[in-house]
C-alpha cells in the first residue's frame, strides 16, 4: 500500500517578489525514493528546501498554498520549524561535517535534542554508521577529526549525522554530485536501502542516477513540475515533449 | 636615444625615492628599539621588576605600575571581551545585512575606533566618575566620596570602551570565517539558532575572539590619556584594589620624564619601563599576528 508522506498543493515560492516556483501540486509517497531533475535554476533544489523550510534561512522568500506533511502544513503559523527539521532531515550537495572527531559530528543531533547518557549516545552513533555504510571504515578511529576523511566518507558521514536524529524523511541535495564514480556507487546502493525505512527526496543532475535509484521522478523546468510519474514510465515514455527533450539530452 | 635615456634617469630616481623611503621607515624601527634596549638593558632584573620605586621614583623598580597595568587590562577585557562578542554576534548572525540597525551599529563602531583617546578620558571621568560613580556615592554611602573619584574600575571600563571596536571587528571576522554550510548543517539537524551559534558558530571563531582580546589589551596596556583623568597614579606605596587609583606603566614613563624632582636621575628607569611596556606590546601584537596567520590558514583550507 502506499502512502503518502509529502503533498504539496498550488504552491508558490517568490525571492524577492519573483516567482521562483510556479504552482507546484506534488504527492511523494512515504517509503520511496522520489528523484526530482531538471536543468540548473529550474526550481529543484529551491522546492526541496522548501520542504524542510531551509528557505526561511534567505531573506526574501516567500511561499504561498500548501505544504503538507503528514497532513501538517508545515507552513503553519503554529509549526515549530525546529521540530520539523528533526523530522525532516537534509544532506547537502557539499559535505559539510563540523570540525569535530567522528563520533561528535553524529552525537551532535542527538546531543542538541537532550539525549546526554554517554551508553545511549554511544549506540545511536554506531547504529547511524552502520546505516550509512560507514561504520567498518570509521570505527577504530571514531575520536579522529571528521575533516580528515575522503569526501565520499565525509558524505556518508553526513548522512549518518542526519540518521542520528531519527528522521522521518531524508531530503538529499545532490548529494553525489561532487563524488568520484565508485563513492557514488556507494551512496546510490545507501539511499536504497535507506528507503526501507525513510521517505527520501533527491535532487539529482544525473539521470542515469534518478534512472537507477528512484521509483517516482519528478521532471522540473523553469519553476515548473512539467512531469510527475513512475521513473521507468518518465525514462521510456515520458507523456510530454519537454521531458523527452531533456531526458534525451536535447537540451539542459 | 637621449629619450630612453631621459626614461631611465627617471625610473632610476623614482625607484631611488621608494627605496629611501622605506629604508627611513625601517632604520627608525631599528633605531627607536636599539636605544631603549640600550638604555633599558641594565636596568632589565628580576628585581626592577617585582620592587617598588624608592628614593623620590630615581631607584628602585615599578612592580606597581605592572601591577596596574595588568589589573588594568584584565578589567578590562572582562568588560569589553563578552559586550564586544556579543555584538558581533548580533551583527553576523541575527542582524540583516544591510538593515538600518545593523548599519547604525557599524557606523557606530568605526566612529568608536577614531574618536581620539582623551576624549575617552574626558567621557569616563564625565560619565563614569561624576555621573556614575557620584551618584553611587549620594544613593549609597550618603554623599561620601567613595566612588565619584578615579579609580581602578572607572579607568578599566574606559579603556574598555576605547578598546570595544577593536573586539568587535576581530570577532566579527572570525565569525564570517565560519563556513554557511556548517550553520545550515547545524540547523538542518533540529539545532536552534542560539545553539547552532553556542556550538558550531562560536568554538569554530575561538581564535579571533582570542586575537581580539589580545589586541585590545596590547591597545589597553599602551594608552595613557583614557586613564588620565580616570584613574592613573602619581606614585602609590600599596599596591591598589578596583576603587583605587593605580600606577601605570605608560603614565609611569610620563611622570618620570615630566613630573620627577630629578629627571636626569630617572633616566635608567624611564628607558627600564619603556622597554618593558615596549617588550609587552610586542609580544602581544605578535601573538596576536601569529593567531590571524593561523585562522587566515584555517580558512583557506
Amino acid at each position: 500500500m502506499i502512502v503518502e508522506k509529502i503533498h504539496t498543493e498550488n504552491m508558490f515560492l517568490y525571492y524577492s517578489g519573483k516567482m521562483a516556483l510556479n504552482n507546484i501540486s506534488i504527492q511523494i509517497p512515504e517509503k520511496k525514493v522520489t528523484a526530482f531533475i531538471g536543468p540548473s535554476g529550474c526550481g529543484k533544489s529551491t522546492f526541496l528546501r522548501s520542504l524542510n523550510r531551509m528557505n526561511d534561512l534567505i531573506d526574501g522568500v516567500k511561499i504561498e498554498g500548501k505544504v503538507m506533511i503528514d497532513s501538517v502544513n508545515i507552513y503553519d503559523k503554529n509549526i515549530d520549524v525546529v521540530n520539523l527539521r528533526k523530522k525532516v532531515g537534509m544532506v547537502f550537495q557539499k559535505s559539510n561535517p563540523f570540525a569535530k572527531s567522528i563520533y561528535e559530528n553524529i552525537a551532535y543531533g542527538p546531543k542538541i535534542n537532550g539525549i546526554n547518557n554517554k551508553h545511549q549516545l554511544d549506540e545511536i552513533v554506531e547504529t547511524a554508521l552502520k546505516n550509512a555504510a560507514i561504520w567498518d571504515e570509521v570505527k577504530d578511529r571514531l575520536g579522529d577529526s571528521a575533516l580528515g576523511l575522503s569526501g565520499g566518507q565525509q558524505q556518508r558521514l553526513c548522512i549518518a549525522r542526519t540518521l542520528a536524529v531519527n528522521p522521518e524523511i531524508v531530503l538529499m541535495d545532490e548529494p553525489a554530485s561532487a563524488l568520484d564514480p565508485l563513492s557514488t556507487a556507494k551512496i546510490e546502493e545507501l539511499i536504497v536501502q535507506l528507503k526501507e525505512h525513510y521517505t527520501i527526496v533527491i535532487v539529482t543532475h544525473n539521470m542515469q542516477q534518478a534512472a537507477r535509484i528512484s521509483d517516482n521522478t519528478a521532471f522540473f523546468y523553469l519553476g515548473e513540475l512539467i512531469e510527475y510519474d513512475k521513473t521507468r514510465k518518465i525514462f521510456t515514455n515520458p507523456e510530454k515533449k519537454q521531458t523527452e527533450d531533456y531526458i534525451t539530452g536535447r537540451f539542459g | 636615444m637621449i629619450n630612453s635615456f631621459r626614461k631611465n634617469i627617471k625610473g632610476i630616481v623614482i625607484e631611488g625615492i621608494t627605496l629611501v623611503s622605506a629604508i627611513i621607515i625601517i632604520a627608525i624601527v631599528i633605531i627607536m628599539l636599539v636605544v631603549i634596549f640600550i638604555g633599558g638593558k641594565s636596568q632589565l632584573s628580576w628585581e626592577f621588576l617585582t620592587s617598588f620605586p624608592t628614593e623620590g621614583m630615581t631607584k628602585g623598580g615599578i612592580f606597581p605600575a605592572i601591577y596596574g597595568t595588568a589589573l588594568l587590562v584584565i578589567i578590562m577585557s572582562i568588560a569589553a571581551v563578552p559586550f564586544g562578542t556579543i555584538t558581533a554576534i548580533y551583527l553576523t548572525e541575527y542582524a540583516k545585512e544591510n538593515s538600518i540597525i545593523a548599519k547604525t551599529i557599524r557606523f557606530a563602531v568605526r566612529t568608536l575606533a577614531v574618536i581620539p583617546s582623551i576624549i575617552y578620558g574626558l567621557f569616563g571621568l564625565g560619565f563614569f566618575i561624576k555621573f556614575v560613580g557620584a551618584n553611587v556615592d549620594s544613593a549609597f554611602y550618603g554623599g561620601t566620596l567613595r566612588w565619584g573619584q578615579p579609580n581602578l574600575l572607572w579607568a578599566s571600563l574606559t579603556m574598555a570602551l576605547l578598546t570595544l571596536p577593536v573586539v568587535i571587528v576581530s570577532v566579527e571576522e572570525a565569525l564570517k570565517t565560519v563556513p554557511q554550510e556548517l550553520r545550515a548543517a547545524s540547523l538542518a539537524l533540529g539545532a536552534t539558532k542560539w545553539q547552532t551559534i553556542w556550538k558550531i558558530v562560536l568554538p569554530g571563531s575561538l581564535s579571533g575572539i582570542m586575537t581580539g582580546t589580545i589586541l585590545a589589551v596590547s591597545r589597553g596596556a599602551g594608552e595613557v590619556a583614557p586613564i588620565l583623568f580616570t584613574g592613573a597614579a602619581y606614585y602609590l606605596a600599596t599596591l591598589p584594589g578596583i576603587s583605587d587609583q593605580f600606577m601605570v606603566l605608560g603614565y609611569h614613563i610620563y611622570v618620570l620624564t615630566t613630573q620627577s624632582a630629578n629627571v636626569d636621575q630617572t633616566l635608567p628607569i624611564q628607558f627600564g619601563t619603556t622597554c618593558v611596556l615596549l617588550l609587552l606590546t610586542f609580544t602581544l601584537n605578535m601573538s596576536a599576528v601569529v593567531l590571524r596567520y593561523r585562522i587566515r590558514k584555517k580558512k583557506n583550507h
